[in-house]
């Protein structure tokens, strides 16, 4: 079949390793990681002093928290208003439950408006769905028009990162993706193209231009929806979500259900939360704020797709609803040691980091082994708790997320895993057994030689798990419960 | 403090095990300021390794033994953030998940009486100058527990700093987690093993011949790269450096 | 219709996850909103925070509006400027030997991509990120105008300069219950896509010049 646009052939994502599988390839890859660290490094500085501008840092980020918090615990209600409000401003509002519903509601509404391309502000909710997929299958070209969205496109590649999708690509490697791939698709980048991240923005805007000015129709995402306007708010940085919003004749936008807030007022602090925790900007270049359709500006047909595909699920857990309070602010991956070193393809969705950590499983679910090894892809050392605009507890609910995980696992039959922890819990729910485990342990050691020696030799697993990089002090001669009993004794001071 | 204050040692299952050196340190260092000594017997460990494993059910018994055992205590003193920072964070949260709301109650009531050990230095004792002497170069890795879940802050620094002939250097990217994380370091070993490779070339970095943390179970994992790269930097726990005195030196 | 089956589903399932939540629970929302930020000076933060972001600013009596603007269009080098038909009288002074296109609402992006720049008023200004707001009513001009032209001059008046995004999301709350749309505005467009490094000027307007008016 022609390709009508660069993307890879097969839905994103599938057929990948879970995460522990799929690790040792980014930390392998040497420029990605130096592409990466040095990526998260800057941007993490950024966020930090634009974080200590703000005098009520703190606060505001529990009102952004309580807002959202009071968003999703009404969510039924504030979404009968917002559609109530969209439609009355003359929006057509759609409802998908899944991916395929709310991909063939957009591939209609493509097809009667007889377009074979769109022109896409940066989603995270339409690589959710696959959507390019969708379209293409239906003979409709999708344009990403995002700059990084752009280099991941013509690269064939997939995204790593929420904000900056091509983040583990650097100067060299657009460079290269730009004059081998252009020409293809649209306008070649210039001949005279240089690795200046300068130049390359000015051929993406050469490539790009013409398929603003030719576009009827434009898909968006979107970073709010207020409940009491139906105000949709896209927030963006070069202008290309503009140039979307704008020109075409027709605007989709598939939007999450989860991204209402109540009233117009709550934006001022969201607003003031996202681009200091995002791109560590004191306010992005541009914000753009649809309410309904406008005669003589702008699309003079607007659909919006409100769509669940899962998050209602999240919605039911107690403990993991506080996901559903995400902004795609992205602080969370910067901050992350196990994101910088692995960087975002090895997570499995389009969602990595901590936050696709806590999300991707509760989206989708725990059937697969990609989904249960999420939970556990964090040393839990919790700098992303720290700078979370919307207070997630994302280590709360990894460690509870490992609780489903382990039930999941063992709910037909205990794995070696559970019967070793049932040991364990059994040992450390009393003092006596644990005492006589170390003593039973001290005696096995002493019979294998361990006891005394500075380090342990070779042992089989799991134990070969730790040893094959790290050496481990052998057990001591004497326990404390020992020692001290001896001194209680007076036997030694 | 006027008063002998009465201390109840939380040793923690590593120390008791593994590490009871920092054990013994911290009871000397205790009875040095004078404070009166006791090690609740009944005490096995805070159920960490089961709750962030997700065993969280299995690890109720284990919240339970930890209550039981430190109940008539006036201080529980732990020397490690990641242990004490778990019974205050998750115990509570253990108890509600299992539907214990007596426990959850007794838990924290407790946790107002659960300190990490420089915590209970600096606020409950008020002393930063403990007369402890360590002549080495020292540098200083803060751990993500002490400092995101315990909350301990910069106090140990600050009785690092008191310390009688101590050349203590700054560690580069101080903040960053080290990657153990518990069964972390074997469920991922290869992304545990690039971050304490890292931690451990900072150390390494320094030229400090002392690595000091706050909790042995990091400094396991870092030592224990540093020993397998045949690394001049040896680790050590804060306990270890504050027992140390001029007339009896570590 | 199924598109009712699904909402009537999504809803049915929203109602169902909330099971464990009170009827009627509002969440308290511990904030004051439209609360001014204090800073040393309104005015002076906002021109520090335009120029920040890479843009220029220039600061005008109001008799001398149309003459900065003409200047400021020449040093971006524009040939050719289009303006909203309601552009108040003055704010486009000896201009006369180069092409002016007021816009009536039937230029085509096409059109507009052929002009080199555009003059704007705009509604209020946050002076903390350096963000100014349009929404597009008068002296402003429908949002492809403002968009597809390469350099933007933008007229702000010191009184419509608030200390931060909460008082001037109160002064905006208006325009958007009148169903129009709003634009900010902060800097120029730009972009950090490569390396986190930031670049000024992609699609948007590459070039933004304020006047401010005092």
């Amino acid at each position: 079949m022609t390709r009508l646009t660069p993307a890879p052939d097969l839905p994103a994502f599938l057929g990948m390793p879970p995460f522990p599988e799929a690790a040792p390839a980014g930390l392998a890859n040497a420029t990605q990681r130096a592409n990466l660290t040095h990526a998260t490094r800057t941007i993490r500085t950024k966020r930090a002093v634009r974080a200590s501008e703000v005098s009520n840092w703190d606060d505001l980020r529990t009102a952004g928290m309580q807002i959202r918090n009071r968003a999703l615990r009404n969510l039924d209600q504030y979404l009968v208003q917002a559609e109530q409000a969209m439609t009355e401003a003359g929006v057509t509002v759609h409802w998908a439950r899944d991916a395929d519903e709310a991909n063939r509601i957009v591939v209609d509404l493509v097809r009667a408006k007889q377009a074979d391309e769109v022109i896409k502000i940066k989603s995270m909710v339409t690589q959710e769905i696959d959507l390019n997929e969708a379209l293409e299958a239906a003979g409709v070209a999708a344009w990403e028009t995002d700059l990084a969205e752009l280099i991941v496109q013509l690269g064939h590649d997939r995204p790593s990162h929420i904000l900056v999708p091509a983040i583990h690509r650097n100067r060299t490697e657009v460079r290269d993706i730009f004059r081998a791939e252009m020409g293809q698709w649209g306008r070649p980048a210039p001949d005279d193209l240089t690795d200046d991240p300068a130049v390359l923005a000015e051929a993406a805007r050469l490539h790009l231009r013409e398929k603003f000015l030719r576009a009827k129709v434009a898909i968006s995402g979107g970073n709010f929806i207020v409940a009491e306007t139906g105000t949709l708010v896209i927030v963006e940085s070069e202008g290309n979500g503009r140039m979307c919003l704008t020109l075409p004749e027709t605007l989709i936008s598939v939007v999450g259900i989860e991204k209402i807030v109540p009233t117009f007022a709550d934006l001022e602090v969201m607003l003031r939360l996202l681009p200091r925790s995002s791109t560590g900007e004191r306010m992005n270049p541009y914000t753009s704020f649809i309410t309904g359709v406008t005669s003589g500006d702008g699309p003079q047909e607007r659909h919006v797709v409100l769509l669940d595909n899962g998050r209602t699920n999240v919605l039911a857990d107690e403990v993991g609803r506080a996901a559903l309070r995400c902004i795609r602010c992205s602080a969370c991956l910067n901050v992350c040691p196990v994101y910088e070193r692995v960087g975002g393809h090895a997570y499995g969705s389009v969602y990595p980091g901590p936050i696709g950590a806590i999300l991707t499983p509760q989206l989708r679910g725990l059937d697969s082994p990609v989904d249960r090894a999420l939970p556990f892809a964090s040393s839990l050392c919790g700098a992303c708790n720290d700078v979370c605009p919307v207070r997630i507890p994302i280590s709360d609910i990894l460690v509870h997320l490992r609780g489903k995980v382990v039930e999941h696992k063992t709910a037909t039959h205990p794995t070696p895993e559970s019967i070793a922890f049932a040991a364990v819990a059994s040992t450390m729910a009393s003092s006596r057994r644990l005492g006589l485990v170390q003593r039973g342990s001290e005696l096995v050691g002493r019979a294998l030689g361990l006891v005394g020696r500075r380090r342990l030799p070779r042992l089989p697993w799991p134990a070969s798990l730790w040893l094959r990089d790290r050496d481990l002090a052998a057990p001591a001669k004497q326990t404390f419960r020992d020692w001290w009993r001896q001194r209680e004794r007076g036997e030694r001071p | 403090m006027t008063s002998r204050p009465s201390v109840a040692l939380f040793a923690t299952c590593i120390n008791d095990t593994m590490f009871p050196g920092t054990a013994i340190a911290t009871v000397r260092l205790l009875e040095r300021l004078g404070c009166t000594v006791t090690f609740p017997e009944a005490q096995t460990c805070c159920g960490q390794m089961l709750t962030n494993t997700g065993y969280i059910a299995q690890a109720e018994p284990v919240v339970r033994t930890f209550v039981r055992a430190f109940e008539g205590a006036d201080y529980v003193v732990g020397p490690s953030g990641s242990c004490v920072g778990s019974a205050r964070h998750q115990h509570p949260m253990i108890a509600s998940k299992v539907g214990d709301e007596g426990l959850r109650r007794a838990s924290e009531t407790l946790n107002q009486r659960v300190f990490e050990l420089s915590e209970f230095l600096v606020d409950v004792l008020g002393v930063t100058d403990v007369g402890a002497w360590f002549p080495h170069r020292v540098t200083f890795h803060p751990t993500c527990h002490s400092i995101r879940v315990a909350g301990v802050g910069d106090r140990p620094q600050r009785l690092l700093r008191e310390v009688g002939g101590i050349d203590l250097v700054d560690l580069p990217d101080a903040d960053q987690c080290c990657g153990f994380g518990g069964t972390f370091s074997v469920k991922n070993p290869d992304v545990s093993v690039s971050m304490g490779s890292d931690k451990a070339r900072s150390a390494v970095s320094t030229g400090a011949e002392y690595l000091v943390a706050g909790d042995n179970s990091c400094l396991m994992h870092i030592g224990g790269l540093l020993s397998r790269s045949k690394s001049p930097v040896t680790p050590i726990h804060l306990a270890e450096i504050l027992a140390s005195t001029r007339e009896d030196p570590r | 219709m199924s598109g009712s089956r699904a909402r009537d589903e999504i809803l049915a399932r929203v109602r169902r996850s909330l099971g464990d939540v009170p009827a009627g629970d509002e969440v308290v929302v511990d904030w004051t909103y439209a609360q001014p930020t204090p800073l040393h000076s309104v005015l002076d933060t906002f021109e520090e925070n335009i120029l920040d972001y890479g843009a220029s600013l220039s600061r005008v009596s109001p008799d001398d509006v149309g003459r900065a603007v003409a200047a400021a269009l020449r040093g971006m080098g524009a040939g050719s400027v289009v303006i909203p038909a309601d552009l108040p009288a003055g704010w486009l002074q000896g201009w006369d030997d180069l092409p002016v296109v007021v816009d009536s609402g039937d230029l085509s992006a096409r059109d507009l991509d052929a002009i080199d720049a555009v003059v704007t008023g705009s509604l209020v200004s946050g002076a903390e990120t350096g963000t100014i707001c349009l929404d597009h009513g008068a002296g402003q001009g429908r949002r492809a105008i403002s968009l597809v032209p390469d350099r933007h001059v933008c007229v702000v008046t010191a009184r419509s300069v608030v200390s931060d995004i909460p008082e001037a999301v109160a002064v905006l709350e208006a325009s958007v219950r009148q169903g129009r749309p709003v634009t900010w505005i902060s800097g120029g467009s730009a972009t950090s896509d490569i390396e986190l490094s930031r670049v000024e000027g992609v699609h948007g307007p590459r070039q933004l010049h304020v006047v401010l008016v005092v």
